[in-house]
Protein backbone atom coordinates (compact mmCIF):
# COMPACT_ATOMS: atom_id res chain seq x y z
CA UNK A 1 0.00 0.00 0.00
CA UNK A 2 1.52 3.27 -0.80
CA UNK A 3 0.62 6.29 0.31
CA UNK A 4 1.76 9.59 -2.20
CA UNK A 5 2.49 12.63 -0.02
CA UNK A 6 0.58 15.21 -1.91
CA UNK A 7 -2.09 12.93 -2.05
CA UNK A 8 -1.80 12.90 1.76
CA UNK A 9 -1.71 16.50 2.03
CA UNK A 10 -4.99 17.13 -0.53
CA UNK A 11 -6.77 14.46 1.39
CA UNK A 12 -6.19 16.49 4.78
CA UNK A 13 -6.85 19.70 3.42
CA UNK A 14 -10.35 18.36 1.89
CA UNK A 15 -10.90 17.08 5.98
CA UNK A 16 -9.79 19.88 7.13
CA UNK A 17 -12.66 21.78 5.08
CA UNK A 18 -15.25 19.54 5.46
CA UNK A 19 -15.07 19.94 9.17
CA UNK A 20 -15.13 23.37 9.13
CA UNK A 21 -18.47 23.40 7.49
CA UNK A 22 -19.68 20.98 9.86
CA UNK A 23 -18.72 23.11 12.59
CA UNK A 24 -19.67 26.50 11.14
CA UNK A 25 -23.16 26.28 11.98
CA UNK A 26 -22.98 26.12 15.36
CA UNK A 27 -21.83 29.39 15.53
CA UNK A 28 -24.39 30.78 13.25
CA UNK A 29 -27.64 29.48 14.79
CA UNK A 30 -26.60 30.63 18.17
CA UNK A 31 -28.23 34.16 16.41
CA UNK A 32 -30.75 33.06 14.08
CA UNK A 33 -34.05 33.71 15.70
CA UNK A 34 -36.62 33.28 12.62
CA UNK A 35 -40.13 34.00 12.34
CA UNK A 36 -42.51 33.67 9.68
CA UNK A 37 -40.93 33.78 5.71
CA UNK A 38 -37.54 33.48 7.34
CA UNK A 39 -38.61 30.62 9.12
CA UNK A 40 -40.21 28.73 6.00
CA UNK A 41 -37.01 29.48 3.92
CA UNK A 42 -35.10 27.92 6.69
CA UNK A 43 -37.23 25.22 6.58
CA UNK A 44 -37.15 24.43 3.58
CA UNK A 45 -33.28 23.63 3.35
CA UNK A 46 -33.34 20.17 3.35
CA UNK A 47 -35.26 19.34 0.88
CA UNK A 48 -33.40 22.61 -1.32
CA UNK A 49 -29.85 20.91 -0.88
CA UNK A 50 -31.00 17.39 -1.18
CA UNK A 51 -32.79 18.18 -4.29
CA UNK A 52 -30.17 19.86 -6.04
CA UNK A 53 -27.43 17.34 -5.19
CA UNK A 54 -29.57 14.81 -7.52
CA UNK A 55 -31.11 16.84 -10.04
CA UNK A 56 -28.20 16.93 -12.22
CA UNK A 57 -28.85 12.82 -11.99
CA UNK A 58 -32.24 12.66 -12.27
CA UNK A 59 -32.56 15.21 -14.66
CA UNK A 60 -30.34 15.48 -17.52
CA UNK A 61 -28.56 12.89 -17.80
CA UNK A 62 -31.02 10.48 -19.94
CA UNK A 63 -34.83 9.11 -20.31
CA UNK A 64 -33.94 6.00 -18.19
CA UNK A 65 -32.77 8.05 -15.59
CA UNK A 66 -35.77 10.68 -15.58
CA UNK A 67 -38.03 8.11 -15.63
CA UNK A 68 -36.42 5.82 -13.18
CA UNK A 69 -36.65 9.25 -11.07
CA UNK A 70 -40.40 9.90 -11.82
CA UNK A 71 -41.31 6.34 -10.73
CA UNK A 72 -38.85 6.65 -7.67
CA UNK A 73 -40.78 9.88 -6.49
CA UNK A 74 -44.07 8.01 -6.51
CA UNK A 75 -42.66 5.12 -4.71
CA UNK A 76 -40.95 7.45 -1.95
CA UNK A 77 -44.58 8.43 -0.78
CA UNK A 78 -45.80 4.78 -0.66
CA UNK A 79 -42.91 2.35 1.07
CA UNK A 80 -40.15 2.81 3.07
CA UNK A 81 -36.69 4.03 2.30
CA UNK A 82 -34.90 0.79 1.41
CA UNK A 83 -37.77 -0.34 -0.90
CA UNK A 84 -37.79 3.32 -2.51
CA UNK A 85 -34.01 2.00 -2.84
CA UNK A 86 -34.62 -0.94 -4.80
CA UNK A 87 -37.36 0.10 -6.56
CA UNK A 88 -35.35 3.28 -8.16
CA UNK A 89 -32.60 0.95 -8.88
CA UNK A 90 -34.56 -1.81 -10.48
CA UNK A 91 -36.29 0.78 -12.44
CA UNK A 92 -32.91 2.65 -14.30
CA UNK A 93 -31.28 -1.16 -14.86
CA UNK A 94 -34.72 -2.00 -16.79
CA UNK A 95 -35.22 1.36 -18.57
CA UNK A 96 -31.29 1.62 -19.33
CA UNK A 97 -31.90 -1.93 -21.44
CA UNK A 98 -35.15 -1.06 -23.11
CA UNK A 99 -34.05 2.75 -24.27
CA UNK B 1 -30.02 21.75 29.62
CA UNK B 2 -28.09 18.78 28.59
CA UNK B 3 -29.18 16.47 31.35
CA UNK B 4 -28.07 12.68 31.05
CA UNK B 5 -30.75 10.67 30.10
CA UNK B 6 -31.92 7.51 32.47
CA UNK B 7 -30.58 4.20 31.13
CA UNK B 8 -33.72 3.06 29.56
CA UNK B 9 -34.31 6.05 27.81
CA UNK B 10 -30.21 6.34 26.44
CA UNK B 11 -31.39 2.16 25.14
CA UNK B 12 -34.58 2.69 23.57
CA UNK B 13 -32.66 6.07 21.56
CA UNK B 14 -29.61 4.00 20.52
CA UNK B 15 -32.15 1.56 19.12
CA UNK B 16 -33.91 4.21 17.37
CA UNK B 17 -30.82 5.55 15.86
CA UNK B 18 -30.00 1.98 14.55
CA UNK B 19 -33.42 1.61 13.44
CA UNK B 20 -33.60 4.71 11.52
CA UNK B 21 -29.84 4.33 9.54
CA UNK B 22 -30.19 0.48 9.02
CA UNK B 23 -31.87 0.93 5.26
CA UNK B 24 -29.13 3.93 5.14
CA UNK B 25 -26.41 1.61 5.56
CA UNK B 26 -27.64 -0.95 3.07
CA UNK B 27 -28.51 1.70 0.80
CA UNK B 28 -24.85 3.44 1.05
CA UNK B 29 -23.03 -0.13 0.90
CA UNK B 30 -22.89 -0.30 -3.38
CA UNK B 31 -22.23 3.83 -2.95
CA UNK B 32 -18.95 2.77 -1.05
CA UNK B 33 -18.05 -0.19 -3.92
CA UNK B 34 -18.63 2.37 -6.46
CA UNK B 35 -16.21 4.99 -4.88
CA UNK B 36 -13.44 2.23 -3.98
CA UNK B 37 -13.40 1.03 -7.06
CA UNK B 38 -13.14 4.07 -9.20
CA UNK B 39 -11.02 5.64 -7.02
CA UNK B 40 -8.55 2.79 -7.73
CA UNK B 41 -9.28 2.94 -11.08
CA UNK B 42 -7.98 6.31 -10.84
CA UNK B 43 -5.22 5.11 -9.68
CA UNK B 44 -4.96 5.82 -5.97
CA UNK B 45 -3.78 3.12 -3.32
CA UNK B 46 -6.15 1.14 -1.09
CA UNK B 47 -4.82 3.04 1.78
CA UNK B 48 -5.21 6.42 0.41
CA UNK B 49 -8.77 5.70 -0.40
CA UNK B 50 -9.71 4.27 3.27
CA UNK B 51 -7.76 7.52 4.79
CA UNK B 52 -9.98 9.48 2.39
CA UNK B 53 -13.62 8.39 3.41
CA UNK B 54 -12.26 8.05 7.24
CA UNK B 55 -11.44 12.11 7.50
CA UNK B 56 -13.72 13.81 5.08
CA UNK B 57 -16.66 10.90 5.12
CA UNK B 58 -18.31 13.17 2.55
CA UNK B 59 -19.88 11.20 -0.47
CA UNK B 60 -20.79 14.07 -2.16
CA UNK B 61 -17.03 16.17 -2.52
CA UNK B 62 -15.22 13.07 -2.65
CA UNK B 63 -16.73 11.51 -5.85
CA UNK B 64 -16.50 14.99 -7.15
CA UNK B 65 -12.60 14.77 -6.00
CA UNK B 66 -12.25 11.75 -8.03
CA UNK B 67 -13.88 12.49 -11.06
CA UNK B 68 -11.52 15.45 -11.79
CA UNK B 69 -8.72 13.30 -9.76
CA UNK B 70 -5.27 13.76 -11.55
CA UNK B 71 -1.33 13.45 -10.51
CA UNK B 72 -0.14 14.79 -8.47
CA UNK B 73 -3.40 16.09 -6.81
CA UNK B 74 -4.12 19.96 -7.22
CA UNK B 75 -4.79 20.50 -3.04
CA UNK B 76 -5.86 23.82 -3.89
CA UNK B 77 -8.61 23.24 -6.05
CA UNK B 78 -9.90 20.15 -4.96
CA UNK B 79 -10.09 22.01 -0.93
CA UNK B 80 -12.47 24.61 -2.84
CA UNK B 81 -14.31 22.16 -5.06
CA UNK B 82 -14.99 20.23 -1.38
CA UNK B 83 -15.69 23.75 0.47
CA UNK B 84 -18.71 24.22 -2.22
CA UNK B 85 -19.84 20.92 -2.07
CA UNK B 86 -20.26 21.12 1.21
CA UNK B 87 -21.01 24.55 1.82
CA UNK B 88 -24.66 23.33 2.80
CA UNK B 89 -23.11 21.91 6.36
CA UNK B 90 -23.26 25.31 7.55
CA UNK B 91 -26.93 25.66 6.73
CA UNK B 92 -27.87 21.93 7.88
CA UNK B 93 -25.42 22.19 11.16
CA UNK B 94 -27.08 25.54 12.16
CA UNK B 95 -30.58 23.92 11.65
CA UNK B 96 -29.92 21.37 13.87
CA UNK B 97 -27.94 22.49 16.73
CA UNK B 98 -31.40 23.71 18.37
CA UNK B 99 -32.85 20.78 18.16
CA UNK B 100 -29.96 18.84 19.65
CA UNK B 101 -29.75 17.15 23.44
CA UNK B 102 -25.30 17.00 23.36
CA UNK B 103 -22.75 19.09 25.70
CA UNK B 104 -20.66 21.41 23.47
CA UNK B 105 -17.76 18.77 23.36
CA UNK B 106 -20.14 16.05 22.09
CA UNK B 107 -21.06 18.55 19.58
CA UNK B 108 -17.84 19.56 18.33
CA UNK B 109 -16.74 15.70 18.28
CA UNK B 110 -21.00 14.47 16.86
CA UNK B 111 -21.01 17.00 14.07
CA UNK B 112 -17.61 15.41 12.63
CA UNK B 113 -19.90 12.31 11.61
CA UNK B 114 -22.41 15.48 10.02
CA UNK B 115 -23.64 13.99 6.81
CA UNK B 116 -26.75 14.77 4.82
CA UNK B 117 -28.36 11.30 5.83
CA UNK B 118 -28.02 11.55 9.42
CA UNK B 119 -29.05 15.30 9.61
CA UNK B 120 -32.16 14.86 7.27
CA UNK B 121 -32.97 11.70 9.63
CA UNK B 122 -32.65 13.57 12.65
CA UNK B 123 -34.30 16.99 11.18
CA UNK B 124 -37.12 14.16 10.76
CA UNK B 125 -36.85 13.43 14.55
CA UNK B 126 -36.71 16.11 15.79
CA UNK B 127 -40.19 17.30 14.37
CA UNK B 128 -41.66 14.68 17.58
CA UNK B 129 -38.29 14.60 20.04
CA UNK B 130 -35.17 16.20 20.89
CA UNK B 131 -31.87 14.44 19.32
CA UNK B 132 -29.99 12.99 21.72
CA UNK B 133 -26.35 11.78 21.32
CA UNK B 134 -26.96 8.23 21.85
CA UNK B 135 -28.88 8.30 18.67
CA UNK B 136 -26.58 10.77 16.86
CA UNK B 137 -23.43 8.59 18.03
CA UNK B 138 -25.46 5.32 16.86
CA UNK B 139 -26.38 6.44 13.75
CA UNK B 140 -22.90 8.31 12.88
CA UNK B 141 -20.27 6.09 13.62
CA UNK B 142 -22.75 3.05 12.05
CA UNK B 143 -22.10 5.00 8.48
CA UNK B 144 -18.92 6.45 8.86
CA UNK B 145 -17.81 2.57 9.87
CA UNK B 146 -19.95 1.19 6.82
CA UNK B 147 -18.47 3.89 4.23
CA UNK B 148 -15.22 3.66 5.46
CA UNK B 149 -14.88 -0.42 5.33
CA UNK B 150 -17.42 -0.58 1.94
CA UNK B 151 -15.50 2.15 0.01
CA UNK B 152 -11.98 0.44 1.23
CA UNK B 153 -13.21 -2.78 0.04
CA UNK B 154 -14.45 -1.60 -3.13
CA UNK B 155 -10.77 -0.01 -3.47
CA UNK B 156 -9.60 -4.06 -2.65
CA UNK B 157 -12.28 -5.59 -5.05
CA UNK B 158 -12.12 -3.07 -7.95
CA UNK B 159 -11.78 -4.10 -11.04
CA UNK B 160 -14.38 -7.43 -10.57
CA UNK B 161 -17.02 -5.31 -9.47
CA UNK B 162 -17.64 -5.32 -13.01
CA UNK B 163 -19.68 -2.16 -14.73
CA UNK B 164 -21.98 -0.74 -11.89
CA UNK B 165 -23.99 1.00 -14.60
CA UNK B 166 -25.14 -2.53 -15.55
CA UNK B 167 -26.57 -3.40 -11.85
CA UNK B 168 -27.73 0.23 -11.21
CA UNK B 169 -25.63 0.69 -8.31
CA UNK B 170 -24.95 4.48 -9.49
CA UNK B 171 -28.85 5.12 -9.04
CA UNK B 172 -28.97 4.42 -5.53
CA UNK B 173 -27.45 7.17 -4.17
CA UNK B 174 -30.49 9.37 -6.41
CA UNK B 175 -33.15 6.91 -5.32
CA UNK B 176 -31.90 7.13 -1.74
CA UNK B 177 -32.19 11.56 -2.13
CA UNK B 178 -35.98 11.35 -3.20
CA UNK B 179 -36.74 9.16 -0.65
CA UNK B 180 -35.10 11.51 1.80
CA UNK B 181 -36.96 14.10 0.30
CA UNK B 182 -40.52 12.69 0.10
CA UNK B 183 -39.89 12.55 3.62
CA UNK B 184 -40.43 16.28 3.79
CA UNK B 185 -44.57 16.15 2.51
CA UNK B 186 -46.49 17.53 -0.16
CA UNK B 187 -47.14 20.92 1.18
CA UNK B 188 -46.93 24.08 -1.10
CA UNK B 189 -44.31 25.43 -0.27
CA UNK B 190 -42.18 22.00 -0.17
CA UNK B 191 -43.06 21.38 -3.70
CA UNK B 192 -42.47 24.90 -4.55
CA UNK B 193 -39.06 24.31 -3.39
CA UNK B 194 -38.50 20.91 -4.55
CA UNK B 195 -39.57 22.40 -8.32
CA UNK B 196 -37.34 25.46 -8.03
CA UNK B 197 -34.17 23.90 -6.88
CA UNK B 198 -33.91 20.73 -8.98
CA UNK B 199 -34.89 23.41 -12.31
CA UNK B 200 -32.12 25.47 -11.06
CA UNK B 201 -29.64 22.81 -10.20
CA UNK B 202 -30.12 21.00 -13.51
CA UNK B 203 -29.82 23.98 -15.61
CA UNK B 204 -26.51 25.43 -13.89
CA UNK B 205 -25.18 21.89 -13.99
CA UNK B 206 -25.67 21.50 -17.44
CA UNK B 207 -24.38 25.47 -18.35
CA UNK B 208 -21.68 26.51 -15.95
CA UNK B 209 -20.94 22.64 -14.37
CA UNK B 210 -20.14 21.05 -10.89
CA UNK B 211 -19.72 21.86 -7.96
CA UNK B 212 -21.59 25.56 -8.54
CA UNK B 213 -25.21 23.38 -8.98
CA UNK B 214 -25.48 22.47 -5.39
CA UNK B 215 -25.29 25.90 -3.89
CA UNK B 216 -27.30 27.44 -6.78
CA UNK B 217 -30.34 24.82 -6.63
CA UNK B 218 -30.13 24.91 -2.76
CA UNK B 219 -30.00 28.99 -2.49
CA UNK B 220 -32.83 29.24 -5.26
CA UNK B 221 -35.00 26.98 -3.07
CA UNK B 222 -34.46 28.86 0.19
CA UNK B 223 -35.30 31.46 -2.05
CA UNK B 224 -38.67 30.83 -3.22
CA UNK B 225 -39.45 28.96 -0.10
CA UNK B 226 -39.42 32.63 1.48
CA UNK B 227 -41.30 34.24 -1.83
CA UNK B 228 -43.98 31.12 -1.72
CA UNK B 229 -44.52 31.31 2.06
CA UNK B 230 -47.47 33.30 3.31
CA UNK B 231 -46.10 36.90 4.22
CA UNK B 232 -48.63 36.93 7.69
CA UNK B 233 -47.35 33.34 8.74
CA UNK B 234 -45.71 33.99 12.41
CA UNK B 235 -44.41 31.15 14.38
Amino acid sequence: MSLDTTTLLAILAMAVVTYITRIAGLFVADRLVLTGRAKAAFDAIPPAVLVSVIAPTALTTGWPEAIAAAITAVAAFRLPLLGTVAVGVACVVVLRNLI
Amino acid sequence: MDQANPLPTYRREMRAGLRDIAPIVVAAIPIGLLFGAVAAAKGMSTLEVMLMSALVFAGGAQFAAIETWIHPAPIATLAFATLLINARHVLMGASLTPKIRMSRVQTFLGFFFLTDEAWALSERRAMERPVTGAYWFVMAVVLWANWTLSSTLGAVLGLFLGDPERIGADFAFTALFIGLVAGFGRSRVTLVTVAVSAGVAALVHLFIGAPWHVASGALAGIAAAYLAAPKEARS
